[in-house]
């Protein structure tokens, strides 16, 4: 399965993301700059966290209108597995793949610390490997997680199960519902702010993030590698 | 040319964790009158002055970039400078 890591100006955790699908799942992965145009050898495509464009104006903003972007959007369409962490998430919210907006923490402090998450829908091609409702232990690194939309938005996310990860305990940044991570309606885009990418090993503090990536080799082995 | 102003602003149902944060410190400085604060953005646009329909331009850059319109509301004012 070949990767995508796309490269923004500012963007920070693609050596982690690339080193999680090279050295941890074992598959190919490619770092991609972010004023390409194509995508159409890869079959997922990641979004790195970091501070796209210094997280001028607000986060992801920019970016969202780099050349990249129209790419992403087709693999989207398309149906290829596309993640967006933490940066990453905010970029996709900013271009409208996911609904949504993100504010300031509401302690209006950079958290940056191992949080407990609860996987709240294990059926999608990011998740099949979690028990549903299982407790994970997946690091966030931001000041702007806060997740907001208004109650249409919401009451769309909870009826159709796109809440893919909720903070459990304590909320860190004041989010609405507890949202740490969404899909979308087709259940091929998930942003979330948490970063699987740096929970990848033991030796990292947890490796329940590897199970991320993992779910989308095996969904994706299982409806391409079989058939083919 | 013609000098715009655009001011972003959080929608009202949205708090704005910044704006509680600098009232509290107001309320701590004994500022006890003040019931809320809200923090926005302020941008100046200068335009040539051959672009077509202004207030059209600075609509649709609002609402692409320069607003997010799920949490912000935007209102400008356009101001036509003559060069001496």
């Amino acid at each position: 399965m070949r990767f995508a890591v796309i490269v923004f100006p500012g963007s920070n955790c693609d050596i982690d993301m690339y080193h999680a699908i090279k050295d941890e799942l074992g598959e190919e992965v490619e770092y991609v700059w972010h004023t390409e145009t194509d995508l159409s050898k890869f079959d997922a495509v990641l979004l790195p966290g970091g501070f796209s464009y210094g997280d001028y104006l607000r986060c992801g903003a920019i970016a969202r209108f780099s050349n990249i972007m129209e790419a992403v959007s087709k693999a989207a369409e398309e149906g290829k597995p596309v993640l967006g962490v933490c940066n990453g998430f905010q970029v996709l919210l900013e271009s409208g793949l996911l609904p949504g907006a993100m504010k300031r923490n509401n302690n209006l402090k950079f958290m940056c610390r191992p949080v407990e998450l609860e996987v709240v829908n294990n059926n999608t091609m990011f998740t099949t490997g979690y028990e549903k409702s299982e407790i994970v232990t997946i690091p966030i690194a931001h000041g702007e997680g806060n997740y907001e939309c208004d109650d249409a938005t919401l009451k769309e996310l909870e009826e159709n199960n796109r809440i893919v990860f909720r903070y459990h305990g304590t909320n860190p940044n004041g989010s609405k519902a507890n949202i740490a991570g969404i899909i979308n309606e087709k259940g091929n885009v998930l942003g979330m702010m948490p970063h699987p990418e740096r929970a990848v090993d033991e030796l990292l503090g947890s490796a329940d993030g590897l199970k991320l990536f993992q779910s989308i080799l095996r969904n994706w082995r299982e409806a391409h590698v079989v058939t083919s | 040319m013609f000098k715009v102003k655009v001011y972003v602003t959080l929608k009202e149902s949205v708090l704005d964790p910044q704006g509680v944060a600098v009232k509290n410190s107001l309320h701590s400085m004994s500022y006890k009158d003040v019931t809320d604060v809200r923090i926005g953005k302020y941008l100046e646009l200068t335009l040539d002055q051959n672009t077509a329909d202004v207030e059209k331009t600075v609509k649709e850059m609002c609402d692409r970039l320069l607003s997010n319109p799920v949490i912000e509301d935007y209102r400008y004012e356009i101001e036509e400078v003559v060069s001496q």
